[in-house]
């Protein structure tokens, strides 16, 4: 039993110097050239993981991100209840859909296409018009060309004109009415920019087409073609140049020659003159506008249309982000060339009311006077997105 | 007449020949431009402090927040945004009407000290890139309600493009509170 148990002894000895023993320089290199293949591997797979997250989100934000489209819709819509000397009326005057398209990052398309009043078709109040089509590229990072069916540039509503963008149910007289807005034609225009604040527009683009007799005899307004198997043997040019260095100022003006506004029946060219001012400081806002026409020819003088012109100020003030109050005073005569007094006015005072910055509530009394009459108000509702 | 309209056509194809992005400012000239400005780009030990690249994971809470200010999810899952002492550097994208505008944000102690639009793509309202109307958004910051606390005199015609930036403005100011908490 004593030597079964010395002999133990001794075995254990043995052993436990064995695993005592210090390991040699090479089995320490060994280890660590075996440890430091293992950390590569780990950091590679740890990159490539890495890598593999970083794709992931990326696909992810790439479906996720609404600027992913090169489609766009949008629109703005109105509807109007009109209560003037008792005659009611109530309309959904327009609803718009935009469509555009970029081709690429500095080539794409715009579209709006309009319903007006509700229905289009024979013997119905409205209609659909296509106001705007066109391309727009980007020359530089100053200029751009717009060529197709587009919006002259004249005037503070013709390209802005979504109904939260601006006060009174309906649009201002002047505007409608000596512009014309809103009126768009077709070719092409450039806009660049001079320098900060200081910019210019030049167009080429189809002319108007006025009536000869009758009540509409040179009215510009009737005189639209909407680039609807237009005539065009007579062209438009347009020029525009803008400032708007100063925050909240905006001072414009648009010459514009007609060659002939007949199109070929009559030599009547026609030259519009047009001039605004926009301004907002703080809560305060202030708009001004002026526009004339001067038609050659005896046949428009004869109807005393030779002379066509307007304007108006629009003095507004914002309560909150929500509330804003304004009042208008516009006057304006389509046949000034007349020796009778024959200016129209009118006057509106209201609010806007903005439950979001993108929709609008508004009423607004109104007044006219010079050579119409009527007393009322305007409801309306309005929306763009 | 007809010349003059034929020359005027000849000139618009010539120059849609070679036409150019819109791009204004690059994120790296940015970061030079914001942290240039930087007084206090050294430790106490007088080591240079280089701006730190972070992550910002958007998480449901905080797109909650974001929503509350832009009305919408921001169309990200993480946000890579410069970190150097007080002061933050964000690159955010807003669409005003139809297209994103890229905005460069720069954030010193909670107000903003530089912003610039980066790219824009909208049809109208690039007015917006005037250093008359960014510099109103100089040390402006937001309220308890993340509502700006200086009123922001708008542009003509570009009144969407101005509340983009109004909008993307607040955001980056709620995001730099939040990283610096």
């Amino acid at each position: 039993m004593k030597f079964k148990l010395s002999a133990l002894a001794a075995a254990l000895i043995a052993s436990g110097t064995a695993m005592a023993a210090e390991p040699t320089n090479q089995e320490l290199l060994e280890l660590i050239e075996k440890q430091e293949a293992q950390i590569k591997e780990l950091k590679t797979a740890v990159k490539k993981s890495q890598k593999q997250v970083e794709q992931t989100v990326e696909a992810v934000e790439s479906n996720m991100a609404s600027s992913g489209s090169k489609t766009t819709i949008g629109g703005y819509g109105e509807v109007h209840y009109n209560n003037i000397e008792g005659a009611e009326e109530i309309d959904f005057h327009r609803f718009v859909l935009f469509a555009g398209y970029e081709f690429s990052d500095k080539i794409r398309f715009f579209s709006e296409l309009e319903v007006e009043h509700s229905i289009a078709g024979d013997g119905k109040n409205g209609e659909v018009e296509l106001e705007q089509a066109y391309i727009e590229m980007d020359l530089s990072n100053d200029t751009k060309l717009k060529s197709g069916l587009f919006l002259i540039p004249v005037g503070i509503l013709n390209e802005t004109h979504e109904p939260n963008t601006f006060y009174g149910v309906e649009r201002n007289p002047v505007e409608k009415n000596i512009i014309p807005a809103t009126w768009w034609e077709a070719g092409a225009t450039i806009n660049t920019q001079f320098s900060e604040g200081f910019s210019a527009d030049f167009a080429i683009h189809s002319g108007l087409n006025t009536p000869l007799d009758g009540d509409k005899a040179f009215n510009i307004r009737s005189g639209r073609q909407k680039v609807s198997e237009a005539a065009a043997e007579n062209f438009a040019y347009t020029a525009r140049v803008k400032y708007t260095a100063v925050p909240g100022l905006e001072l414009a003006a648009t010459i514009q020659h007609q060659t002939d506004i007949t199109q070929g029946e009559l030599d009547a060219s026609a030259n519009l003159i047009e001039a605004h001012a926009v301004y907002n400081s703080g809560s305060f806002g202030l708009r001004a506008l002026y526009a004339s026409w001067d038609i050659d020819g005896d046949e428009a003088a004869a109807f005393g249309r030779d002379k066509q012109s307007g304007y108006y100020i629009e003095p507004s003030y914002k309560i909150n982000e929500n509330f804003g109050v304004f009042a208008r005073f516009a006057a304006w005569d389509n046949t000034e060339g007349d020796a009778l007094d024959s200016e129209k006015e009118q006057t509106n005072i209201g609010l806007n009311y903005w439950p979001h910055e993108n929709v609008v509530f508004k009423f607004d009394l109104e007044n006219r006077g010079g050579t119409q009459d009527g007393d009322g108000f305007n409801v309306g509702v309005g929306y763009q997105f | 007449m007809k010349l003059a309209k034929f020359f005027f056509i000849g000139v618009l194809v010539i120059c849609a020949v070679n036409v150019q992005a819109k791009t204004y400012l690059t994120k790296k000239d940015f970061l030079a431009m914001a942290f240039s400005q930087d007084n206090t780009s050294t430790s106490e030990s007088g080591e240079t402090i280089e701006p730190e690249k972070k992550t910002l994971w958007l998480d449901d809470e905080l797109q909650s927040r974001i929503r509350a200010i832009i009305d919408h999810n921001y169309p990200k899952l993480r946000l890579k945004y410069w970190q150097k002492n007080n002061q933050t550097v964000w690159f955010l994208d807003k669409i005003g009407k139809e297209r994103p505008i890229s905005f460069g944000i720069s954030i010193q102690n909670n107000k903003v000290d530089l912003i610039r639009v980066l790219a824009f793509r909208e049809s109208r309202g690039g007015e917006i890139r005037m250093q008359s109307f960014t510099e109103q958004f100089n040390n402006i910051s937001i309220d308890e309600n993340n509502k700006l606390d200086q009123s922001i005199d708008g542009i003509t015609g570009a009144t969407m493009s101005v509340n983009a930036m109004k909008k993307i403005t607040r955001m980056a100011l709620m995001l730099d509170k939040l990283v610096n908490q």
